[in-house]
C-alpha cells in the first residue's frame, strides 16, 4: 500500500449519523467501488490503473473495521440504503459502480431498489443469488489466512497476492475479523444471499457488466450465469484458469473489459 | 459445601486415530452407532443414580453437539430421565447454551418441567456454547452475546412474571409469554454459571448475583478471577463469599497409585491438558465475531505470527498459569489459547501427537489439572484445591475417554465412600458454604467498605516453580 501512497488519501463522510471513512484517488468521473468481505486490501495495481481515467471512491464498509457499523444496519440491503443515502446527499447519481464478491451484493441490491443511481454497473464474482449448481463456500469455516489464499486459484503464483492487505499480520488478522464477524451479521442466514434478490433484479436495466473467473471457488460460475439472465441486457464474461479475485489474477482482461466498458 | 458428580458422557466407540487426526467435532457420524449410543446413555444415567446412592449431593450434566466428546445433545433430555429417576439430588445444567437454542421460550418450560417432576431440584446454568456449537446449530456467532442476554432475559422472564405479557427484543419475539409450566422453586431455580474465566461472564454473574463455576481451569488465573467477581460485587453492594464459587475438578482414584494412574492416563484423550485442544479444530472453534477483542489478538498471533508462541503445548499452558500477573482481560484469552495449542503444533503422525498428549501427563498431573491416585493421597491435594479457591460447589470429574466400564464404576464407588466424606469434613473445617446455605448476594460489605478476597493465592506457594 505505501508505495502508492500518493495516488489516494482517505477522507470521511458523514452520512446518516455513520462516518464513512472513503478512500479515495484518481481523476476524472467518480467510480463506486464497493470492496469484498474481508475489506479493502490495499490499493493494488489495478486501483492506479482504473484512477487514470475515474475518481475512485472506496468507502470501507461500516463494522468492516474502520467505519463504525451503525446498530440499524443488519442486512446487505440494509448497507445497501447506506450507500443510497450517500449518493443522494452527495448528488453523485447516477454513478459509475464496481463491486466485487459480497460489494458486488451490495451494489446488485441497491440497483434492484433504485436502477437510476447507477449509470454503468460492473459486479465482479457478487455472492447475493444462490447458485442451483454448487455451493457458495462457507468462508466461515475457515480461518481468515486460509478464506484469503483461497480466494485465488493458485496464490503462490498470483503476481499481487503477497501485496493484498499488506500481508498476512496479527494487526491485519484482527481488522479480518472485524470484517468477517460483520459479514456473519448481514449474511450468516440465508447464507451470503437473498432469496428476493433474482425477482427483485427484474427492475434493473442498468448497463452491466458480470465478470467471473472460471475456476471461482467461492461462488460459483453458476451464480454468475444467473444473475445474467436476471438482469436485461447484462454480459458475462468469464475468465479461465481464474479465481475469485479476477482484477489480480486476470489483470490485464480485467482491465481491458472495465476500461472499455466504463468508457 | 455442595457436592456434585459430572462426566462428559462420551461415545466410546470412536476411532481414537481420527479423533488425533482431527479432533472431536467434525468427523462424519457413520461412525456412530444409536444401540451402542444409547446403551452408554443408560449407562451414564445409571451411574447418575449410583452417584445419589454414593451420597452425593448432585449429579451435573452438560450439553455438547456433533461430538463424541460428550453426547448429551440435548441434556434436558437426559435431565428429564433423571427427575423421575433420582429422589434427592439436585440436578445441575451447566449449562444450557442459551445462544444456539433458538426459542428461549421452549427452554424456560422444558426447565420447568423437570424442576415439576423432580419436585424443585433444578439447578439451571448458561453457557454461550463452543465455537462448533454455532455451526451445530447454526447460531450466528456474531450475535451470541446479544442472544444470550436477550435469551436470558426471556427465560426468567417467563419463570417470574404473570402471563400473558409480551417481549419484543432484538433477536426474539413473543407477542404472547403465558407458560402452564412453571419452576416450582421460587423465584426461579437457583441459576450458575460455569465458564473458562472469561471477565465479561463473571462480571454478569456478580451483577446477577449467580454463584461462577469455573470448569477445571488454571489454579492462579482463577484466585484473580475470584477476586474480579469480588469487585463486581462489591459494586453492587455485597460482599462475596463461597456461596458465590464453583469449581469443577478432574479426580481419578483406585486401589493403588499405578491403577490410579493408568486409568486417569485415559483422560488424557477425554479432555485434560493439550487432548483438550482435540476438542475441536481453530475454525470451528474460533466462529467470526464469537471471541473478545482480547481473546481475538492472542489468535491472531498464533495463526498468523506463529514463532511468537512457538514451544511446547507447555508453553501456553504455562502462559495460562502466569496470567495471573498478566492483564485480567488476557487470562480467559490465555486459556482459549492453551486450548487451542495442539493445531499449531507440528503434527508428524498419529503416533508422535499421541505420544505428545499422553506424554504431557506429569504436566498436567503437577498443576492440578488432574488429582489421581488412592482415596488416601488424593486428598491433601483436594484440600489445597479448597484452601485455595474455597468454592462452596464443588464438582469431580471423572471417567472421560477410553475408561473402562468396571474401573469407571469402582472408581466412582470409592469417590464416593471414601472421598467424598473426607472432602465434607474437610468443608466443614474451612467454613466452606454452598448457595443452598447461604444466599449468594446476602452478605454486607465490610464496615469499611472494602471487600474481601475469597481464594488465595498463598496455599499454592512454592507448587508451580
Amino acid at each position: 500500500m505505501a508505495q502508492n501512497s500518493q495516488e489516494w488519501q482517505e477522507e470521511t463522510l458523514r452520512v446518516d449519523q455513520t462516518d464513512l471513512v472513503i478512500v479515495k484517488g484518481g481523476t476524472g468521473r467518480p467510480l463506486l467501488v464497493l470492496h469484498d468481505e474481508l475489506g479493502h486490501a490495499g490499493w493494488l495495481k489495478w486501483h492506479s490503473a482504473l484512477a487514470r481515467e475515474h475518481t475512485l471512491m472506496i468507502p470501507l464498509h461500516p463494522g468492516f473495521g474502520r467505519t463504525a457499523a451503525p446498530e440499524w444496519i443488519r442486512t446487505i440491503r440494509d448497507m445497501a440504503g447506506l450507500y443510497s443515502i450517500m449518493l443522494r446527499q452527495q448528488k453523485l447519481a447516477p454513478i459509475d459502480v464496481i463491486g466485487f464478491s459480497l460489494g458486488g451484493w451490495v451494489a446488485a441490491e441497491m440497483a434492484a431498489c433504485n436502477p437510476d443511481q447507477f449509470r454503468r454497473m460492473i459486479l465482479v464474482a457478487p455472492n447475493g443469488i444462490k447458485p442451483t449448481q454448487g455451493e457458495i463456500r462457507d468462508i466461515f469455516q475457515m480461518m481468515a489466512p486460509d478464506q484469503l489464499r483461497n480466494s485465488v486459484l493458485d496464490y503462490e503464483n498470483t503476481e499481487e497476492f503477497a501485496s493484498l492487505f499488506g500481508g498476512i499480520g496479527p494487526e491485519q488478522f484482527e481488522l479480518w475479523e472485524d470484517a468477517r464477524a460483520q459479514t456473519a451479521r448481514l449474511a450468516w442466514q440465508p447464507y451470503l444471499h437473498n432469496p428476493s434478490l433474482p425477482h427483485l433484479l427484474e427492475v434493473v436495466d442498468t448497463p452491466t457488466l458480470l465478470i467471473w473467473g472460471k475456476q471461482d471457488s467461492f461462488v460459483p460460475l453458476n451464480a454468475g450465469e444467473i444473475y445474467q439472465r436476471c438482469i436485461r441486457g447484462s454480459r458475462l464474461v468469464v475468465f479461465d484458469q481464474c479465481g475469485h479475485r479476477p482484477e489480480i489474477e486476470k489483470r490485464a482482461d480485467f482491465l481491458r473489459e472495465t476500461q472499455s466498458f466504463l468508457a | 459445601m455442595h457436592i456434585s458428580y459430572f462426566t462428559e458422557r462420551p461415545y466410546r466407540y470412536v476411532p481414537n486415530d481420527l479423533v488425533i487426526q482431527n479432533g472431536f467435532f467434525g468427523n462424519p457420524n457413520k461412525y456412530f452407532d444409536p444401540v451402542k449410543g444409547g446403551q452408554l446413555l443408560n449407562e451414564y444415567l445409571d451411574e447418575k443414580l449410583l452417584a445419589e446412592e454414593l451420597g452425593f449431593d448432585g449429579v451435573m450434566l452438560n450439553e455438547h453437539h456433533d461430538t463424541s466428546f460428550c453426547m448429551g445433545s440435548v441434556m434436558n433430555v437426559e435431565a428429564a430421565v433423571l427427575a423421575r429417576i433420582t429422589k434427592k439430588v439436585k440436578i445441575a445444567l451447566l449449562g444450557n447454551p442459551l445462544p444456539i437454542v433458538g426459542n428461549p421460550l421452549r427452554l424456560a418450560e422444558e426447565l420447568a418441567m423437570i424442576d415439576m417432576i423432580s419436585g424443585g431440584r433444578l439447578v439451571s446454568g448458561w453457557v454461550r456454547g463452543g465455537g462448533s456449537e454455532q455451526f451445530a446449530s447454526n447460531a450466528n456467532p456474531a450475535f451470541n452475546r446479544e442472544y444470550f442476554n436477550e435469551a436470558h432475559e426471556v427465560v426468567v422472564k417467563a419463570w417470574t412474571e404473570p402471563g400473558p405479557f409480551r417481549y419484543e427484543g432484538k433477536h426474539f419475539h413473543y407477542r404472547f409469554i403465558d407458560p402452564w409450566v412453571l419452576p416450582i422453586q421460587k423465584p426461579h431455580p437457583p441459576i450458575w454459571i460455569p465458564g473458562l474465566l472469561s471477565p465479561e461472564t463473571v462480571e454478569w454473574c456478580a451483577e446477577h448475583r449467580y454463584p461462577y463455576i469455573a470448569l477445571a481451569t488454571f489454579l492462579p488465573p482463577t484466585v484473580d478471577l475470584w477476586d474480579f467477581y469480588r469487585d463486581a460485587a462489591a459494586k453492587q453492594g455485597y460482599q462475596v463469599g463461597t456461596e458465590n464459587f464453583g469449581y469443577l475438578q478432574k479426580v481419578y482414584v483406585a486401589e493403588s497409585e499405578e491403577k490410579a494412574h493408568e486409568i486417569a492416563k485415559y483422560d488424557m484423550f477425554g479432555g485434560a491438558g493439550i487432548g483438550y485442544s482435540l476438542f475441536g479444530q481453530p475454525q470451528w472453534m474460533f466462529p467470526p465475531g464469537y471471541n473478545s477483542k482480547q481473546a481475538t489478538r492472542r489468535i491472531a498471533r498464533q495463526f498468523t505470527a506463529p514463532d511468537a508462541t512457538q514451544g511446547s503445548p507447555w508453553a501456553s499452558a504455562a502462559a495460562g498459569q502466569r496470567s495471573a500477573h498478566e492483564t485480567r482481560q488476557n487470562i480467559s484469552a490465555a486459556q482459549v489459547e492453551h486450548r487451542s495449542g495442539i493445531w499449531g503444533q507440528t503434527r508428524d503422525s498419529v503416533e508422535s501427537t499421541r505420544g505428545q498428549i499422553f506424554g504431557s501427563f506429569p504436566e498436567v498431573e503437577k498443576q492440578f489439572q488432574i488429582i489421581c491416585g488412592t482415596p488416601r493421597s488424593v486428598l491433601p491435594k483436594i484440600r489445597k484445591v479448597l484452601e485455595c479457591l474455597r468454592p462452596g460447589i464443588f464438582f469431580f470429574w471423572q471417567n472421560d475417554g477410553p475408561i473402562k466400564r468396571e474401573d469407571r464404576i469402582s472408581n466412582l464407588k470409592l469417590l464416593g465412600t471414601e472421598v467424598v466424606p473426607a472432602v465434607r469434613e474437610m468443608a466443614k473445617e474451612l467454613d466452606l458454604k454452598s448457595p443452598f446455605e447461604v444466599q449468594p448476594g446476602s452478605r454486607p460489605l465490610p464496615p469499611s467498605g472494602k471487600p474481601e478476597s475469597v481464594g488465595s493465592l498463598q496455599p499454592l506457594a512454592g507448587i508451580f516453580n
